[in-house]
């Protein structure tokens, strides 16, 4: 009896493996087909490289850009984040601000969001272009930071308010100054949190999509930019979409399989305090 | 202790400056903005005083209410599987002792890949022509389906990878509540001769409550802001069938040059959920304001 309940559940759950990974094995197998025979509905077929050969080497390609845009507004802003929500969960849980100051920065923050990023993705281009800030690097990380800033706000809020206030008041006795506390005793502390807060805010950067596609052209177009392209085109070219949605995928299984504790971490810190 | 004041406000500022500039002054420009009409002429933006002109074009629009019911729709429909299918893997992933980690790194995949990636692998998988659901249905014997291009089916079809694509996440949530569970509780009722059913019954979702209102809650938010998938599978059609408030906005602003009404829509939405917010957090009676991230 016992047995039988442990094997159906792993039977259960092989199942659901399937249902996850099926589409990420059809879509490596379709990135391997030439367009006949992804047309033809052909399953079984010799492998091409001609979807990777044009994505990543034709001159028409913009892929080999687009990662590189990906990669540089991903840390940038990540690194920008992790600072900007340190100093302000430090400033905000420790150094005795007013209560309506911390309830209303923080009830902002809520508010801010759970709103669909493109009720301000408008605001923010007419900004942007106001300022010369539309079609820039920097500005989409401005843009990436903010939209990240909540989230890294609230977990390091969660890390700073479990450093033991004793430890802040001991090395305030001995007359540590403030950036002393931050870098010798809360930063030490907090490591978890920020490699948790980063990882989910690269991966959120690297994957936003809608306040990305109206804030840049072609010359900053991130990834996800890209591969909507491909599919916009009237004749979609398929192989292609297949190989650059496959490459695409590379960091996340890359951040998947070394760093799942603090993704684990990071994504369940909200559900348990 | 001046020194530490000084801190005080230098270690908050960017926090501040960020919020100000980048959320708290477009949003006011976003109002000012609605109460116009916005015209290029000569390569000039020409602003037209309209009043609320544009506010009370959104309760006749279509467009806007197909996309506020669309949303909905799919929010309930999408989050209620995910809740329901991610409980129940939890369950099944809590009670196996070997190869937990690997169960759990499969199913986490989707959650950490981009919304428009997952929304390009469907569209292939859809396919009317090649698609492998396609292919599938033939080889079963049934009639092939198109799955987006069918205004009774694309609603259902862009649910149906939604559930894919954040099962996973309710999961993972729903996992990490059940591993908290104090062990004593279940021991205890178990010499009670509680088993199966009973113990789910009254132990394990009483205990869960908490876990699982956070889980839904958090799903909600992020269902409502779905764009990026319903951009590349259907983009809003065939006809309204499934027109989103965020794509209705993007396409007031970005594609019909209608910045205006399109702001307008955007404070609309705006007002809706910071009312939303408030309502759900009176409810829960948490005046925490943390609880509803």
């Amino acid at each position: 009896m016992k047995a039988r309940a442990i094997v159906s559940r792993h039977l259960i759950l092989i199942l659901y493996s399937f249902i996850v990974l099926f589409p990420f094995y059809w879509i490596i197998s379709a990135s391997f087909k030439t367009q006949i025979d992804l047309l033809m509905g052909r399953f079984f077929s010799t492998p091409h490289l001609q979807g990777y050969r044009d994505v990543l080497f034709s001159g028409t390609s913009d892929f080999s850009r687009n990662f590189f845009n990906s990669l540089l507004i991903g840390s940038v802003s990540t690194a920008l984040v992790l600072v900007i929500a340190t100093l302000g969960a430090y400033s905000l849980y420790r150094m005795r601000w007013p209560n309506w100051v911390l309830h209303s920065l923080l009830g902002w923050s809520v508010v801010f969001h759970m709103v669909p990023p493109i009720t301000l993705a408008g605001a923010w281009y007419t900004l942007f272009r106001a300022v010369g800030l539309d079609d820039t690097w920097l500005g989409l990380i401005l843009a990436h930071t903010t939209l990240n800033l909540p989230m890294a706000l609230w977990m390091m809020g969660v890390f700073v308010r479990n450093v033991p206030s004793e430890l802040v008041e001991a090395a305030q006795l001995d007359n540590a100054r403030t950036p002393e506390i931050l870098r010798y005793v809360i930063v030490p502390l907090v490591k978890p949190g920020l490699a948790a807060a980063g990882i989910l805010s690269f991966i959120f950067s690297w994957n936003e999509f809608a306040v990305t596609l109206t804030l840049s052209q072609r010359s900053t177009a991130t990834v996800p930019i890209g591969i909507g392209k491909y599919a916009q085109e009237n004749t979609i070219a398929f192989t292609e979409m297949a190989a650059a949605s496959a490459l695409s995928i590379l960091p996340a299984v890359i951040l998947l399989l070394f760093a799942q504790r603090f993704i684990v971490r990071g994504l369940t810190s909200g559900a348990l305090k | 202790m001046r020194s530490t004041t000084l801190w005080r406000y230098l270690t908050l500022s960017p926090t501040l400056l960020l919020f100000l500039f980048l959320t708290v002054l477009p949003l006011a420009s976003l109002f000012v903005l609605s109460v116009h009409e916005v015209e290029w002429r000569d390569r000039i933006a020409h602003w037209d005083w309209v009043g609320m002109a544009n506010y009370a074009h959104l309760a006749k629009d279509t467009l806007f209410t197909a996309g506020i019911l669309n949303t909905l729709i799919f929010a309930v429909v999408a989050v209620s599987f995910q809740m329901i299918l991610g409980f129940w893997l939890a369950l099944l992933t809590q009670r196996v002792t070997r190869g937990q980690l690997v169960y759990r790194t499969i199913f986490l995949l989707p959650i950490l890949v981009p919304g428009i990636i997952i929304g390009a692998i469907w569209k292939l998988m859809y396919s009317f022509d090649f698609g492998v659901v396609n292919q599938l249905l033939l080889y079963l014997g049934m009639t092939p389906q198109d799955w987006l291009g069918d205004s009774s089916l694309a609603l259902l079809s862009v649910i149906v990878v939604d559930v894919w694509h954040w099962t996973p996440f309710c999961f993972l949530l729903l996992l990490a509540g059940l591993q908290s569970l104090p062990e004593d509780i279940y021991e205890a009722s178990r010499l009670d001769g509680a088993t199966g059913w009973r113990e789910l019954r009254y132990i394990t979702l009483p205990l869960m409550l908490p876990s699982i209102i956070v889980t839904f809650l958090f799903r909600m938010i992020l269902a409502f802001k779905v764009f990026d998938e319903v951009y590349l599978l259907t983009g809003g059609g065939p006809g309204t069938s499934t027109e989103v408030i965020s794509f209705t906005i993007y396409r007031r602003f970005f594609t019909e040059d209608q910045a205006g009404y399109g702001a307008a829509m955007s404070v609309a939405t705006f007002a809706v959920i910071a009312i939303a917010i408030a309502a759900v957090s009176r409810i829960m009676g948490n005046k925490d304001p943390e609880a509803g991230v």
